[in-house]
């Protein structure tokens, strides 16, 4: 396999703030990787010092082979690059915002039409519309129509499922795996942890700081604490009498019920009889495997202690 | 290149605001100028208190009467009533002629006319009095003709050339041309260059294989296009409806205006690497460029009478040696020999913003 991006030790501050704390880890060629953290933990600036944007403060980087700070001109075509913002020209239509950036990269629309006929032939119907006037899952396929149309070898996308209905991100997920069998390296970075399921690989990242690298797999198998549902009846003082229970690690709500880590797993008959104490009714707890979230939920807390 | 281009004005087409300053406030302003701060005067209403009453003075009331600057509203028989006169405000002058005007001109004596002007516009008055004593001077020519023991009289006769009837309009062209050429090329491309970087487009723009040459190129050619065609439609317009004569050739004005348009452009450019915003763009160049040109161009307060360093001030704004060259081909008809050094100086300027742009066009994001 070989590599598409390499750090060494890269770091970056604005000002005093550390945005990017020093940092190591390589990307393989035709994966899709994700980076996974919540906002401002770095995610963009990452981004931006490997798309050649952003000098970073200290520390090394390659993309496909080539530094980004020396070799940037050599590296900019090569890239696909659809930044968090909608950054598509709003006051064109959808066919010209096509147009210009195929023109661009100096290539036709119909020259890498392949690459992005399944996502253009969806908003194809729409492609006299203004792109402004599209809606968000539309305005996200089309900026992924403008940054594959030059048919890059690898693509960074910055939070492209923030703001998009969940039908939409589901579909932009099939698209983006579509993508990965053409052979292009795809690196994806979101704040919805769910979506770490479905890259090959991610890293979670959190105050400029990579917590783990894998894949989300081991992630979930290596998990080794003892993880329950909880569900009551009685959902209001739920939190509050979980919290109390001097045998809690931690806990939190996920959907209508809260996980809880104890240190053992015998604890959950020691909370069962705690709770009924407190008068819970039609208590429902059990064991269950850890999800990618409670993974995530866990390392970030062990990184706010 | 060329898609950039495309792209560049199918945007400008499509934005209506940028339309509207593009060719609204060029043509708003040129009719601004020559209807609503017009400084001639015509058919100013005047009276006249006639002591003499015979028929000299009455020949000299027609005289002014059948000039097209004055209106002899009415004719008093004495001064007790000029006061009158003037607080009704119809009034803007009053000519006295005294009781012995016939008999000391008739015997080449010197004769005192009273002109009393209301200066409460003191602009108006001192017009007026100038054009009562062109009048007057040219009816004491006749008379003196008329007599046969002439005496050598000394008069000065002053004209005013390339401007003879001292029309604003002459005043006014150049120096709005100045101005909507520098407003509208420098505050277009800085605002469209912000617009880029404010929307993030530019982030895109950056990652890919277009060069900073390339995106400054593409910005500026559509609007030097459009401030061109801009330059034509302000001098057709003071041409056809203000009467604005050209003595001197139309080649030689178009291709110093387009250097002027570059050199704006350029201005604009290196105003938009130095601004984030749309807005900062836009009261960039309002407060660096506009006000400026306005006032120390000379095109509002006559830079000879400035403090010297104010004058020194005036040496840097390009829109100074624009307005020189205008006038020059305009009015006095001038050609390159005599204009070569306001040129170079224009051409000058513009290498230098063009360096500084692309020297200061960051290939990257601010690092802030």
């Amino acid at each position: 396999m070989k590599t598409a991006i390499e750090i060494e030790n890269l770091a970056h501050n604005y000002g005093l703030v550390k945005a990017l704390k020093p940092l190591n880890m390589s990307i393989e060629s035709g994966t899709l990787f994700g980076f996974i953290g919540p906002d401002g933990a770095g995610k963009t600036t990452l981004f931006r010092i490997l798309t050649s944007l952003l000098l970073p403060t200290q520390g090394k980087a390659k993309v496909l082979g080539l530094d980004v700070v020396n070799d940037f001109r050599k590296l900019r075509p090569l890239l696909g690059y659809m930044p968090g913002r909608f950054s598509l020209y709003q006051d064109l239509t959808v066919e010209e915002n096509l147009n210009f950036f195929a023109k661009l990269f100096k290539t036709s629309i119909e020259e890498n039409y392949h690459l992005i006929k399944d996502i253009y032939d969806q908003i194809a119907p729409f492609k006299n519309r203004l792109a402004g006037k599209l809606s968000g899952g539309m305005k996200q396929k089309l900026a992924l129509s403008c940054a594959l149309i030059h048919k890059p070898d690898l693509l960074f996308l910055d939070e492209p499922t923030t703001g998009v209905d969940v039908v939409s991100r589901a579909e932009f997920w099939e698209m983006l795996r579509k993508l990965k069998n053409h052979g292009i390296t795809i690196v994806v970075s979101t704040p919805y942890m769910d979506e770490a399921a479905l890259c090959d690989k991610v890293a979670l990242i959190q105050k400029g700081k990579i917590l783990q690298t894998d894949s989300p797999q081991n992630i979930m198998e290596n998990f080794s604490k003892p993880l329950f549902s909880v569900k009551s009846i009685n959902r209001n003082s739920l939190s509050k009498d979980i919290e109390t229970f001097g045998k809690t690690d931690s806990f939190y709500w996920f959907g209508d019920s809260i996980h809880w880590i104890g240190s053992d797993d015998k604890d959950a008959d020691l909370l069962r009889i705690y709770l009924q104490q407190k008068k819970h009714e039609d208590l429902e707890i059990e064991k269950i495997n850890a999800s990618i979230e409670d993974c995530f939920m866990d390392l970030m807390k062990g990184n706010h202690e | 290149m060329k898609g950039f281009i495309i792209k560049e004005f199918l945007q400008i087409f499509r934005d209506y605001r940028s339309m509207a300053i593009l060719f609204g406030i060029p043509i708003a302003q040129i009719l601004l100028f020559g209807f609503a701060l017009n400084m001639d005067l015509n058919n100013a209403h005047i009276a006249i208190v006639n002591k003499s009453g015979d028929s000299k003075s009455i020949e000299l009331i027609n005289k002014i009467n059948s000039s097209d600057y004055f209106i002899v509203d009415q004719v008093f028989n004495s001064e007790k009533d000029i006061e009158a006169a003037f607080q009704q405000g119809e009034i803007k002058e009053v000519i006295v002629i005294p009781e012995d005007f016939s008999a000391r001109l008739a015997t080449n004596q010197k004769v005192e006319l009273q002109v009393v002007a209301d200066a409460s516009d003191p602009n108006t008055a001192s017009i007026l009095v100038n054009y009562t004593q062109a009048v007057v001077s040219s009816f004491q020519q006749q008379n003196i003709k008329g007599s046969s023991t002439s005496l050598p009289l000394i008069q000065v006769e002053s004209r005013f050339k390339y401007n003879e009837s001292l029309k604003s309009v002459y005043m006014f062209v150049p120096g709005v041309f100045t101005i909507i050429l520098m407003l509208v090329s420098a505050m277009m491309t800085s605002i469209s260059i912000a617009r880029e970087k404010e929307l993030g487009t530019m982030e895109i723009l950056l990652v890919s294989p277009i060069t900073p040459v390339q995106i400054i190129l593409g910005k500026v050619f559509p609007y030097v296009l459009l401030s061109f065609i801009n330059a034509g439609l302000i001098l057709l317009l003071s041409a056809f409806v203000f009467g604005m004569p050209f003595s001197g050739s139309i080649t030689l004005l178009l291709a110093e205006a387009l250097l002027f348009i570059l050199m704006a452009l350029s201005l604009g450019i290196f105003i938009s690497t130095v601004s984030n915003s749309q807005q900062t763009a836009m009261l960039l160049s309002m407060f660096a460029l506009l006000l400026p040109t306005i006032l120390l161009s000379g095109f509002v307060f006559p830079i000879k009478n400035m403090p010297d360093v104010l004058q020194w001030l005036s040496h840097l704004m390009p829109g100074k040696w624009f307005i020189i060259i205008v006038k020059a081909i305009i009015l006095k008809g001038a050609g390159i020999a005599e204009l070569w050094k306001e040129t170079l100086i224009i051409f000058s300027m513009t290498l230098f913003f063009i360096g500084l742009s692309v020297k200061k066009f960051n290939i990257r994001l601010s690092t802030n």
